[in-house]
């Protein structure tokens, strides 16, 4: 923060637009009598926007007068928030976040970048197209470090992409908005860690094998959710042409293929597959009923295996929503579950959301 | 009330209290910086904390917490509060910390050293080092006017002034703009102050950032001698600290009066003080070839008592100015009486007021303390906003109350609270004659000299009675028939019948031409007296009294004297003296004590005290200091005289708020500010 003052050169006058005028006048309407002041904030901001971003010493008097309140009063809100701008500013005006968050992720090199590309503080470059100003705390911390440029937030900065970001605004050309690191709002930069099942590990809800390659098509949650849907109506179309009194293992029969069972544990040493999330100790003795003793053995389901044992324990769509296979597989592989409270990514487990998508 | 545990002691308070007040009742002192009790509360500076048990476990600013808002014990036990806790002392050493990361070491040229709230507090609540090592904040110091100056380094962000100018002075002229530390309190654009009470602001900052400019780097607190007495700029009678050094008066403050000034004084009352120094009469002049030459006080008398000897009694007359005290006026009444004289008044401004009509026809009735009760004020031809400001103060503190109209008969004013204008002429106040009682319990009218100093004056004012009658501003149980006199001596001067006796003249008969051959003018300055007549002047300054004069007999200004004032409640007080007169110059009573001898008619009294027993004896009423004597008047008998009005506006008499009597012309401060105010009134008419 600076000391701010009202700009040296001033307009002579300034008067809202008719169409301003009129929205101002609805803005107030919106207030009691008695409680105009209390459309200030938008019509400052409205008189900013009217006026190239900048508010003059006039603007703040002629909303006062609006409102009915002392000068002094319009400059003390006006000269209380950062998003005024008591002096001209450049097209893109940089407001830049300094504050801790954002400093530890290296708003001091943007500032410096700052000053070499724009100058100092509140100074508008010759062209008119740039200036900055070092704002508190902008609420992206996330993304941190990140600037906001007139209405829009650019995150994810660093030197070398917050050069390139000011020179294509000055050249006109088209810039991305928000992350500059393609990063999708502000989840993990590793990708997803958790609710990967819907929106798969990048959080665009696309398949695992294309997910570190760009993603051109948009996230297609509604797509997973359609392939669901259609399988499960499937099953529940097939089961229908069942008898009332059929087994299990009928129903299961009729919609998949039984896994391959084992005799008996491999060294006579079964896996604790209650260390998956979503089996207990009921499922677990019916998975050994049908030979199931291994991770590996869940992580190699197939398709219509999985639909088989859904339908069998009777609770189709359950495996897939619990991600059994791809914690077996990562159980497996010496990984941690989804029941252990372990944060390392699942990243580069094969399957996952995309079974459900294929 | 409340049951509420402070530092171990149980007490009652009412459940409205704040914990401040709650640790106050209790004995327990707490410091603090923003929290003062006529303004709104911000609790912004944090020094008032206080560790409550049944309120969030943290420090609690005592200032913004109330005690209804504390809860019980879990067995109901009443809430605990600790003002000296280790949690408590902790907090507020950390908050003296942070208040002097910011502030300058600069006490030894500060002119608040010495009666400082920061520099007090952080030798009783603060810690001896500082942990902070980078440099300090610096501001620019601001302008806001001729009064106050401004150091802004020092500032600590209590807003007390901001609350001040814009809740009790009422115009929201000073602000703070920016935020955090860079926080910064200035006049919009820097433009002076307008209020009539800016001065006050200086008073409640808590540190030197606003301090007095008339004063600045005069003097330290301690090396003044303090007197507490009343002043005489206005009819309020304001209680005020005269602070002295040797013979010079060096500054004024307020006093507290609930029942006149809460602790507020108009600008002119406090930095009147330097036109004590300037201009003074400080020994006897004489007239001779047309030309005012230094003399003695024995050949003065001698000239005189020639021209009084040569004289008959109705061509002799007095007036007695604006600032006369009680005695003055009582002895140059007694000089008259013995001479035979009937030509006296002490209505300069040609008030039609007059003790005939009843004591109370000329006081404020309902006191002014009863503002705070009305629940309508309809004002007459004043504006208190420059004839009284601190009673402006108060009508505009009853308004924020609100459920309280406001009416206004005269100019149409900015007079810092909305109103509804009635009209400008003594008309628009005929419309109240004949109208049924007011819906109101208390409804009141103040009367100001634009109403009764004019030559229909009488009529105006037995409409108002009229009205007053109707609208029930007048009945069993409440006057609100109120009187604001704009100057000190004025009700103490009609207390004594200080008016023309049989056959006499009054002040415009006496003052036109060929009127009067000797006139002995006891102060009064604001008059114009034709040429012809001899004019013995007694006053203090070379003002238009003195121009005029044939002979001039220095007397003592109001803190060169005792004296009693009575003021517009008909409230009689004491003004100790805190000095003495310069050079030749004496107590008015002894001048005109002497001037009696000269004349041949010797006063019976030698000294103040026995002038005051005669004065009591003849007046019991204004030997009750500080007390208002219950005053009756015939308001239907006044109601009934009528008379013809005349349709002009009834228009203050006041030109110049800065302005109004010798001392303050003598005033550089003054003329300061009067150039400032007329310089903004040929804006606002551009």
């Amino acid at each position: 923060m600076t000391v701010r003052r009202l700009a040296e050169i001033q307009p002579a006058s300034f008067a809202f637009t008719a169409e301003n005028e009129a929205w101002a006048q609805k803005e107030i309407a919106k207030f009691p009598p008695g409680r105009q002041a209390s459309a200030i904030l938008p019509l400052l901001w409205r008189a900013q926007e009217q006026n190239a971003y900048w508010l003059p010493k006039a603007a703040i008097e002629t909303v006062a007068a609006m409102l009915d309140m002392p000068p002094m009063r319009a400059l003390e809100v006006a000269t209380f928030y950062s998003m005024f701008n008591l002096s001209p500013v450049g097209r893109h005006h940089v407001q830049l976040c300094g504050t801790t968050p954002c400093m530890l992720r290296g708003s001091e090199d943007l500032k410096k970048v700052c000053e070499q590309k724009i100058g100092h503080q509140n100074h508008v470059t010759a062209d008119g197209a740039l200036s900055w100003v070092e704002v508190e705390c902008l609420g992206a911390c996330c993304n941190a470090p990140m600037v906001q440029i007139n209405n829009d937030y650019y995150e994810d900065l660093d030197p070398q992409n917050f050069t390139k970001l000011l020179d294509d605004l000055v050249a006109g050309r088209p810039v991305v908005k928000g992350s500059q690191t393609g990063r999708v709002s502000s989840e993990p930069v590793g990708g997803l860690t958790s609710l990967t099942s819907l929106y798969g590990v990048d959080g665009r809800g696309a398949p695992p094998a294309q997910a570190s390659a760009p993603v051109a098509a948009e996230p297609i949650a509604a797509d997973i959710e359609a392939h669901a849907a259609a399988e499960e109506a499937d099953i529940k179309a097939k089961l229908a042409t069942l008898p009332k009194d059929a087994t299990p293992e009928m129903k299961a029969d009729s919609v998949g293929a039984r896994p391959a069972g084992l005799s008996g544990a491999r060294a006579d040493k079964a896996d604790d597959l209650q260390r998956i999330k979503g089996i207990g100790p009921v499922n677990e003795r019916r998975l050994h009923e049908l030979g199931i003793f291994h991770f590996d053995q869940i992580a190699a389901w197939t398709r219509p295996e999985i639909r088989w044992v859904g339908t069998y324990l009777s609770f189709p769509g359950r495996i897939d929503r619990e991600q059994w296979v791809s914690q077996a597989a990562s159980l497996a592989a010496g990984g941690p579950g989804l029941k252990t409270h372990d944060s390392s990514p699942v990243s580069g487990v094969k399957t996952g959301a995309g079974d459900v998508a294929g | 009330m409340t049951k509420i545990i402070i530092d171990g002691k149980e007490l009652d308070v009412p459940a409205e209290y704040t914990l401040l007040q709650a640790c106050e009742a209790a004995g327990a002192e707490i410091p603090r910086f923003c929290f003062h009790e006529r303004l709104s509360i911000a609790g912004n500076c944090r020094m008032c904390l206080v560790e409550v048990k049944g309120g969030p476990p943290k420090p609690t600013a005592s200032c913004a917490m109330a005690v209804r808002d504390l809860r019980p014990g879990p067995k109901g036990e009443p809430p605990v509060v600790e003002t000296n806790s280790p949690m408590a002392r902790k907090a507020r050493e950390g908050v003296m910390e942070f208040l002097l990361i910011n502030h300058p070491l600069d006490c030894p040229i500060c002119d608040q050293g010495g009666e400082c709230d920061l520099q007090d507090q952080a030798m009783a609540y603060g810690v001896d080092t500082s942990r902070y090592h980078e440099n300090k904040r610096a501001v620019e110091n601001k302008y806001i006017g001729a009064l106050v100056k401004t150091s802004m380094n020092r500032c600590i962000h209590c807003t007390r002034c901001v609350r001040f100018t814009t809740e009790v002075a009422g115009v929201s002229e000073l602000g703070a703009i920016g935020r955090g530390e860079d926080m910064e309190i200035t006049t919009y654009l820097e433009k002076a102050m307008t209020s009539e009470l800016q001065g006050n602001v200086v008073d409640l900052c808590p540190v030197g950032a606003l301090t007095a400019k008339p004063y600045e780097f005069h003097a330290r607190p301690w090396e003044l001698s303090k007197t507490e007495s009343v002043d005489v700029m206005d009819a309020l009678g304001s209680a005020i600290r005269i602070d002295s050094r040797g013979r010079e008066v060096v500054r004024i403050l307020p006093r507290i009066n609930e029942a006149i000034n809460e602790e507020w004084i108009s600008d002119k009352t406090r930095h009147v003080a330097d036109g004590l120094k300037t201009q003074r009469l400080d020994r006897p002049y004489l007239r001779v070839d047309g030309k005012l030459t230094p003399s003695t006080w024995p050949q003065v008398f001698a000239a005189i008592a020639a021209k009084a000897k040569a004289t008959s009694a109705a061509r002799i007359g007095a007036i007695a100015g604006d600032l006369a005290s009680v005695e003055e006026m009582f002895a140059l009444k007694a000089l008259m009486d013995k001479l035979g004289v009937a030509n006296i008044d002490c209505r300069q401004d040609g008030s039609r007021l007059d003790p005939k009509f009843g004591r109370a026809s000329y006081l404020f009735n309902s006191t002014i303390a009863g503002i705070d009760e009305a629940d309508a004020i309809m004002i007459i031809g004043a504006n208190p906003r420059i004839e009284a400001p601190v009673l402006n103060a108060r009508i505009r503190k009853r308004w924020l109350k609100g459920n309280c109209l406001i009416g206004v008969v005269g100019q149409k004013l900015d007079l810092t609270y909305p109103y509804n204008y009635l009209g400008a002429g003594p008309e628009s106040l005929a419309a109240f004659a004949d109208h049924p009682p007011a819906d109101k319990a208390k409804p009141m009218f103040i009367l100001g000299a634009g109403a009764f100093a004019r030559p229909d004056g009488e009529a105006v004012l037995s409409l108002a009675a009229k009205a007053a009658l109707s609208l029930g501003v007048v009945k069993d149980g409440w006057n609100g028939f109120n009187i604001l006199h704009s100057a000190a001596s004025r009700v103490g001067g009609l207390d004594l019948g200080f008016t023309p006796g049989q056959g006499g003249l009054d002040v415009s008969a006496m003052a036109k031409a060929g009127g009067l051959d000797l006139l002995f003018n006891l102060g009064a300055d604001e008059i114009d007296i034709a040429s012809g007549a001899f004019v013995v002047y007694i006053g203090t300054h070379g003002d238009r009294g003195a121009h005029r004069a044939d002979v001039i007999l220095p007397g003592a200004a109001y803190p060169e004297k005792t004296g009693v004032y009575v003021n517009t409640e008909g409230r009689p007080q004491f003004a100790e003296r805190a000095t003495f007169p310069p050079g030749d110059a004496r107590e008015d009573w002894a001048i005109l004590r002497a001037l009696s001898d000269a004349l041949g008619a010797k006063l019976p009294f030698d000294s103040l005290s026995q002038l005051r027993a005669a004065l009591n004896a003849a007046h019991p009423h204004l030997a009750k200091l500080d007390e208002i004597e219950p005053a009756q008047a015939d308001f239907a008998a006044l109601a009934a005289i009528g008379g013809a009005l005349d349709k002009a506006p009834l228009v203050t008499t006041i030109a110049d708020f800065y302005l109004t009597n010798p001392i303050a012309r003598a005033s550089k401060t003054m003329a300061e500010c009067s150039a400032l105010a007329q310089a903004r009134h040929l804006q606002a008419a551009e």
